[in-house]
């Protein structure tokens, strides 16, 4: 087996029997992205040199017997967390040029745990997008192919580019970002694990922002556990960001493995809705059964406002955008487009600079906040949001976790799903509610669809309590026994 | 509600974003298309429902007033497309 | 007798209300932790964070709420334990995120209250309606370059409170006034200094004019007023122009002003002509604001006496005039610097020394303040010691006060060199007044024939010949004496 191959619990065992060197295992990820990255374009800043210095740091840590879990993993990081001296562009043409004097929280965090950065992953420009179509540094095709077909699919977004390296065996794990559901659905268009944690878990500082009440750092990995080592180097309380957690970070490794024998796990008939294709109904079948085998009781419960996830995510979502996104004006950073005056500068700059998508979700978001739109929209979305949080309180009464599928499709074609902005905005129906009620929620890969396409399950845990999702993600892995590989993928799918 | 085309360039003034005149047709067809979908939100009764403005459960937190940052003018202007020495330099203003 | 103006058609109230920036004493920035401190080189004063750049988020500074509260307290105001921080959206080159933060909804301060006082005497109240806390803009150069507006971003972040009060002022001289009390309360409460040369305080002054009897009127808001005295003047100028329009048949339009001292007159913004639409929504970045009332307890029971309060304790602890109170309380130094010179001493000579030779010598000379008295409130109450026991008197005291200005030498000491100490020998003032009524038969003639104030005049002489050094009273009694 290719050291790429490995996933980060075995590459951690490898480096400190010195079985390869962090040095050999950087090298091999970076010939991997040479490889494959021009046709995957997963990357849209490569680091190899960068990696190989790390790499060496890492070498000299483990020989020092100063090696943690983390230490000499080549992973890759969504180009949404800015990173010190390494130009960082959410995949937005208006960002090109721009290179943070400064590092994010979360990513120094796995420098100090000493990770080893291949490069900036793509993704849906600004993190808006549910398929990495929108990038404006090209779309990310996803290492998956329908059985006997050469079309090219969409890996899921927004953290596409992470998705899809981390598939493709061109990194080991991933840093990625979900908003309303832009860890999760990539991880299940590619057959991974993502976890989205607790609001609040992972620092946002150094983050660029897209919803600033929805944005949550969060880790794509391989395997559950992989997942959760990544969780532990990236979680912690961070002074600089107002919305951090102050709690301790939990032993998420340790809680992997520790069964789900008579937790209670709940099955929300509200999910059973439109667009869910039967493949998808029986994957949650299956998933129920390998929940119940291994120990679990399983509990009906209502969440009755799972419907209006999705529109309240659809204005909240672009307000606050809208709002966000108004620092990109050519001043101070970034593209600039020359204009007559200041304002005739500010709308040419933004109208290149931004994709259609984005503009789309700027106007709405402008739109719902203006004048006598207001209460209408925003308020009552809000209002909503309240509704949604208080349908997850009462159901954790009564279960320890809930269990539903992370998307209603598998992956699609490029191209497919475009007709309309609506359509697209449904993939995310499952993932979205979890996150405007800010509890965790992770995807574990979870079988394949008829067509040889992975389909995820996600599982929903209390408020900073990743450890009980993560011992329930785990059980089912276990029970699924995922073991499908990418059509495209280093050292080739044998 | 259903936007017209002169909402669509109203919204994307206010938006500071550049709309040549095909593109409003485009984006009046989409906004409308995603107000439509949201529209379902009037049928849930929000009686007396506090409104939630953010996903953080934790407890507010402030800082103590002492100068820990700034003095990194270079670092501040190295990216800016335009310059002035030390200044950051924008198309002129006449107010 | 209220104030009106008169137009060609009659009389016409004007309604004013204002909104004062003052920005608050702290060391560092409401959101960030870069410097706060006014000046310095372009952009210093500026982090990431100030600079709106792509992932930072605000923290909010402890003591920036604390100076709110204590604002807030010293207005007499609610204090709101729970308020929030709302995104006011617009563009401008220097407003880095494109949002401001501030606080529309639920501001950490309610309804409140300032009282003025008139040149002639009246007390009125002015409402406050709210005040909250928000981010300073950067600044914006627009004369430094032929082509080019330049950017500096080292107000951008800092923190002020906005104060708006209610439209309870009614003419320019009640909107000076108002300016200048707050101005007085958040320098006692050291919350803000005040300065608004510097721009620490400036003014958004919102002006209408009404017939007598009316409902309000539009009002035009003039923007960013920085001196007390352009604050009465551009209500005056906004007034008449709004009182021509009117009686030449118009509309006043709701609309952003500038005042332009230079030609005493206001006009229209056009750069802030575009209809705003600030789209405020909850800050995300941030949690909602909650106070405990043990902190707001804490910070009431630390106020230091605020000035009416003072003003009442000196009129009635020290039996001074109410007016001379009001002139002593103007400025917390001034005030401890009387109460230092009052100490065990006669409390209203030293306020007629304070607010006499003190104040003309402070104004007389150049650099001089309270903070950098001409002479110490020691010296001065050295001085005052002199007058009272007699060493020396009242007329002598002036002149050593002004040798003390001129040499900085202690009262005593000028005293001795010069030989100033006053004459209490009862045969030496005797022989003068003696010398006196024999050099002036005439005059002593008139006075006995019933021209009494000629009394005076002996004195006077008395004095002169003793080269002002006879102790008064002696030399009254010695006068009296002699003349029968």
């Amino acid at each position: 087996m290719s050291p790429t191959d490995w996933t980060i619990a075995e590459a951690g065992r490898a480096l400190a029997a010195r079985e390869v060197s962090a040095v050999e295992l950087t090298a091999a990820h970076n010939a991997a992205i040479a490889a494959l990255n021009p046709r995957l374009n997963a990357f849209i800043t490569v680091t190899p040199e960068q990696a190989i210095a790390q790499a060496e740091a890492a070498d000299q840590a483990i020989a020092g017997g100063a090696a943690g879990p983390l230490t000499g993993i080549p992973i890759a990081i969504k180009d949404l967390f800015c990173t010190a001296g390494v130009r960082t562009t959410a995949a937005s043409r208006i960002l090109e040029p721009f290179v943070p004097p400064y590092e994010s929280t979360v990513t120094g965090q796995l420098l100090a745990a000493g990770a080893v950065f291949l490069g900036k992953a793509n993704l849906d420009e600004f993190a808006m997008g549910s398929s990495n179509i929108t990038s404006g540094f090209g779309p990310v095709e996803s290492p998956w192919r329908r059985g006997g077909s050469d079309a090219k699919l969409v890996p899921g977004g927004s953290s596409g580019g992470s998705a899809a390296a981390v598939a493709a065996r061109m990194a080991m794990g991933a840093t990625g970002t979900d908003t309303g559901g832009s860890i999760r659905q990539p991880a299940a268009f590619c057959g991974l694990a993502g976890m989205k944690p607790t609001y609040g878990r992972c620092s946002r500082f150094g983050v660029i922002a897209f919803a600033s009440s929805l944005d949550q750092p969060g880790p794509l990995a391989r395997t559950v556990e992989d997942c959760a080592i990544l969780l532990g180097a990236m979680a912690g309380f961070d002074a600089r960001d107002s919305t951090s957690a102050d709690r301790p970070v939990p032993d998420f490794r340790a809680a992997v493995g520790r069964g789900i024998k008579g937790l209670r796990i709940g099955v929300p008939a509200e999910y059973f809705v439109a667009g869910m294709n039967e493949e998808i109904g029986a994957l949650w079948q299956a998933g129920i059964s390998w929940a119940r085998d291994a120990g679990a009781e399983i509990v009906e419960i209502a969440l009755p406002h799972t419907k209006y996830g999705l529109p309240v995510y659809y204005i909240v979502a672009p307000a606050e955008a809208s709002s966000n996104l108004a620092r990109y004006d050519g001043v101070r950073y970034g593209a600039r487009v020359e204009g007559e005056d200041l304002i005739d500068m500010y709308e040419r700059t933004r109208a290149a600079g931004f994709g259609a998508e984005v503009k789309r979700r700027i106007m709405i978001g402008t739109y719902v906040l203006s004048a006598g739109y207001y209460d209408a929209y925003y308020l009552r979305a809000q209002k909503i949001r309240a509704l949604i949080l208080r349908d997850f309180t009462k159901a954790f009464a009564k279960v320890d976790a809930i269990l539903t599928p992370t998307a209603p499709s598998a992956a699609f074609g490029i191209g497919e799903k475009m007709d309309d902005p609506v359509t697209m905005y449904l993939n995310d129906v499952f993932t979205v509610p979890a996150s405007l009620a800010g509890v965790p929620a992770m995807s574990i890969p979870a079988g394949l669809s008829a067509e040889g396409l992975p389909l995820g399950l996600q599982i929903i845990g209390r408020h900073f309590d990743e450890e009980t999702v993560f011992a329930v993600g785990r059980a089912l892995e276990r029970a699924a026994g995922f073991n499908a590989k990418p059509a495209v993928m280093a050292g080739g799918n044998a | 509600m259903s936007l017209d085309a002169a909402a669509v360039r109203r919204i994307a003034k206010l938006a500071h974003i550049r709309l040549e005149e095909p593109e409003v047709e485009t984006l009046r067809n989409e906004l409308n298309a995603i107000l439509g979908y949201v529209e379902q939100l009037a049928e849930v009764d929000v009686e007396g429902v506090a409104p939630l403005s953010g996903g953080a459960l934790v407890a507010p937190r402030a800082r103590d007033d002492v100068v820990t940052d700034g003095e990194i003018a270079e670092a501040i202007l190295a990216n800016a497309p335009a310059r002035e020495g030390q200044f950051f330099a924008v198309p002129k203003v006449v107010e | 007798m209220s104030y009106t103006l008169e137009g060609a058609t009659g009389a016409w109230e004007v309604v004013v209300g204002l909104e004062v920036h003052a920005q608050v004493i702290s060391q560092s920035k409401l959101f960030s932790g870069a410097s706060a401190t006014y000046g310095g080189a372009p952009n210093a004063h500026v982090s990431f964070i100030d600079a709106g750049f792509p992932g930072m988020l605000p923290v909010i500074n402890q003591e920036c709420i604390a100076q709110a509260v204590r604002t807030g307290l010293g207005l007499a105001a609610r204090i709101n334990l729970t308020s929030r921080f709302d995104r006011k959206n617009y563009f401008y080159a220097d407003l880095p995120n494109g949002y401001q933060i501030s606080q529309f909804a639920h501001p950490i301060v309610g309804a409140g209250v300032v009282e003025i006082e008139l040149a002639d005497g009246t007390i009125k109240e002015i409402g406050i309606t709210r005040l909250h806390l928000e981010q300073d803009a950067g600044k914006s150069m627009h004369d430094q370059h032929p082509a080019q507006s330049v950017i500096d971003l080292n107000r951008a972040g800092v923190a002020l409170m906005e104060i708006v009060s209610e439209p309870d002022i009614r003419s320019p001289e009640e909107a000076g006034a108002y300016v200048r009390k707050l101005r007085q309360i958040l320098r006692y409460l050291g919350t803000c200094d005040g300065n608004m040369e510097e721009g620490s305080m400036r003014a958004d002054v919102n002006v209408s004019v009404r017939r007598h009897g009316e409902d309000f009127r539009t009002r035009c808001e003039i923007k960013n007023v920085n001196s007390v005295r352009f604050v009465m003047h551009a209500v005056e100028a906004e007034a008449k122009r709004q009182i021509e329009v009117w009686e030449a048949g118009g509309m006043v339009s709701q609309e952003t002003r500038l005042y332009d001292p230079a030609r005493g007159e206001t006009r229209s913004m056009r750069s802030k002509e575009d209809a705003h639409d600030y789209r405020y929504f909850p800050e995300p970045d941030l949690l909602p604001l909650v106070l405990d009332e043990a902190f707001v307890a804490g910070l009431k029971a630390a106020l230091p006496e605020l000035p009416d309060d003072k003003r009442r304790r000196f009129t009635a602890q020290y039996g001074i005039p109410f007016y001379d109170a009001g002139v002593l309380v103007a400025e917390q130094a001034m005030a401890d610097f009387y109460e230092t010179v009052a100490k065990g001493r006669d409390a209203r000579l030293a306020a007629n020394w304070i607010t006499g030779d003190f104040f003309a010598a402070m104004n007389r000379i150049s650099g001089a303040s309270i903070e950098n008295p001409p002479v110490s409130a020691a010296a001065l109450g050295a001085l005052l010691d002199l007058i009272t026991d007699k060493t020396i008197n009242g007329r002598i005291a002036k002149d050593v006060f002004e040798a003390m200005l001129e040499t900085g030498k202690s009262p005593a000491a000028i005293v001795e060199e010069r030989g100033l100490r006053q004459v209490t020998d009862t045969g030496a003032i005797e022989t003068a007044v003696a010398a006196v009524l024999a050099g002036n038969p005439d005059k002593v003639a008139e006075y006995k024939a019933g021209k009494d104030k000629l009394f005076g005049f002996f004195v006077g002489q008395t004095m002169k010949a003793m080269g002002g050094k006879g102790n008064p009273a002696l030399v009254n009694e010695a006068v009296k004496a002699r003349l029968g």
